[in-house]
């Protein structure tokens, strides 16, 4: 994306009806380490790629507990993330307050993306820099959406957001239609795999990833450092299922232009994908 | 012109007692199962008690919609605790939490009389005595509700340490063990129920200890 006349303000439209700012700050998301969610009928998985500026300073949080049936994972500016995990806490005590029961993760979403929506229409505002894999079982059962910052938000089976995150959808594209019936075990399997291909071959270890799990039966829970150790162990001496990671970064390439940042000229708005 | 009166009261009194002992290593948290209204009973089965967070177990009697909403605030405010402090709140914490939430209704205050018991930071059993608009001690035993007149005379007696020449009086966390001191609080509702009318039908005793939470009930009369 190049400077342009039409985005210094979200409130201007350019002549091919789009809202630069709102672009600028999906790519702000982009911009973030990797995020990804899968689910099966009864679990949802959120990893992420922890990575800290500096030997001396301690790691981003990007895994929030919402509630017990829900939980989210950022990417982009964690500051924002920080905040609307704060809001939607907030949106599911008082909704279970008002109701006696767990707000349904459909709703929230919907909430979320409208705030976001707002953020996109007012001249003294911006957009919020992160995306949002929000993670939840209801009573329709298992869930995991995506928000963006321009107040869309969408269903996944599976789904990778953040930097180098295009080598995770990959490895996530071929094996997603077993997730539906997979076991927990196997849903964190494919999470740790699916951030090790992000990783673009540096090793995987627990101090570097952060892995959450809900599911029917098991509330909403970060797994502790020595357990991912020990299921990163397991299934490394299996032997690994490897996506060349060569092949990997050659699909980044390709889908890269088609796909993700698309320039000015070409093709949909992305945010209307 | 003489001064207006309301012709209803948005508060009733259901009656009922509760009782809290502290140990030196765990805590007693009692409360009769009899709802009641006016003359009538309601029913014999609603518990008085309810767990406010690991180590802190709340008793009130007094008006029960009150005293739900009470703890429907305190149950929310507390999971907005452990989201931001990542850990359970301790017993004093939560001591001063319902203290501020009854003092901010001073001018239509929850008709709630609460008795706060738990475990401290050391795990000694401690307990809070509150009235109905957030005044709070803490104690090493006490007894609100209707037959807590009856109650808290035997307590003093049974466990106030007992030199009267010794001023001020300390009734200190009793060095009583964990089941004399439930014996003592089944003692105390049976002898409340002879003659308090709101107080009956059964007894919910919550022990709290490092091991956890215990409950048992035990039948009192049902006149």
């Amino acid at each position: 994306m190049f400077r342009n006349q039409y985005d210094t303000d979200v409130t201007t439209w350019s002549p091919a009806g789009r809202l630069f700012q709102v672009e600028y700050a999906m790519e702000a998301v982009k911009q973030g380490s990797a995020a990804i969610g899968l689910r099966s009928r009864t679990h949802v998985v959120l990893a992420c790629v922890n990575k800290a500026n500096n030997e001396l300073s301690s790691h981003q949080k990007k895994i929030f507990k919402v509630d017990d049936h829900i939980g989210v994972a950022i990417a982009g500016l964690t500051a924002d993330g920080r905040v609307l995990s704060r809001y939607m806490r907030s949106e599911c005590v008082n909704h279970a307050f008002t109701y006696e029961s767990p707000l349904p993760v459909g709703r929230l979403v919907v909430q979320l993306a409208d705030k976001a929506q707002v953020c996109t229409q007012r001249s003294w505002k911006r957009p919020y820099g992160v995306g949002l894999l929000v993670a939840g079982l209801d009573e329709s059962g298992a869930h995991l959406y995506y928000n963006c910052p321009s107040g869309n938000y969408f269903e996944y089976q599976a789904f990778a957001i953040g930097s180098r995150s295009q080598a995770a959808k990959t490895y996530l594209e071929r094996r997603f239609e077993n997730f539906m019936d997979s076991s927990r075990d196997d849903l964190v399997k494919d999470a740790l795999i699916a951030i090790r291909e992000t990783l673009q071959g540096e090793t995987l270890k627990s101090n570097i990833c952060t892995v959450a799990v809900v599911g029917v039966g098991e509330p909403f829970h970060i797994l502790d450092q020595k357990t991912v150790q020990q299921l990163i162990d397991a299934f490394e001496i299996v032997g690994e299922e490897e996506p060349p990671a060569a092949e990997a970064e050659d699909t980044a390439d390709q889908e890269t232009a088609a796909g993700e940042g698309a320039p000015a000229e070409e093709g949909a708005a992305p945010m209307d994908i | 012109m003489s001064k207006q009166q309301a012709n209803w009261s948005p508060y009733d009194n259901n009656g009922g007692s509760c009782v809290a002992i502290a140990g030196r290593d765990y805590c007693v948290i009692a409360a009769d199962t009899r709802m009641s209204t006016g003359y009538s009973i309601l029913t014999r089965d609603y518990s008085k008690i309810s767990k406010l967070a690991d180590k802190a177990v709340l008793a009130s009697s007094g008006f029960q919609a009150d005293i739900k909403a009470l703890q429907k605030h305190l149950a929310a405010r507390h999971l907005i605790y452990q989201h931001q402090h990542n850990k359970q709140m301790s017993c004093p914490a939560m001591a001063q939490l319902l203290s501020n939430t009854l003092y901010y209704k001073r001018f239509f205050p929850y008709y709630a009389f609460n008795v706060l018991g738990g475990l401290d930071n050391e795990g000694k059993g401690c307990v809070f005595t509150y009235d109905a608009v957030g005044s709070y001690e803490r104690v090493g035993y006490s007894a609100q509700g209707s037959g807590s007149t009856l109650i808290m005379p035997f307590l003093d007696n049974q466990l106030k340490t007992p030199s009267p020449l010794l001023l001020p009086a300390q009734d200190a966390v009793t060095p009583l063990s964990e089941l004399e001191a439930v014996d003592l609080v089944k003692t105390v509702f049976v002898s409340a129920t002879e003659r308090d009318i709101y107080t009956g039908d059964k007894v919910e005793i919550v022990i709290l200890n490092a091991e956890g939470l215990r409950r048992e009930f035990m039948d009192l009369r049902k006149d």
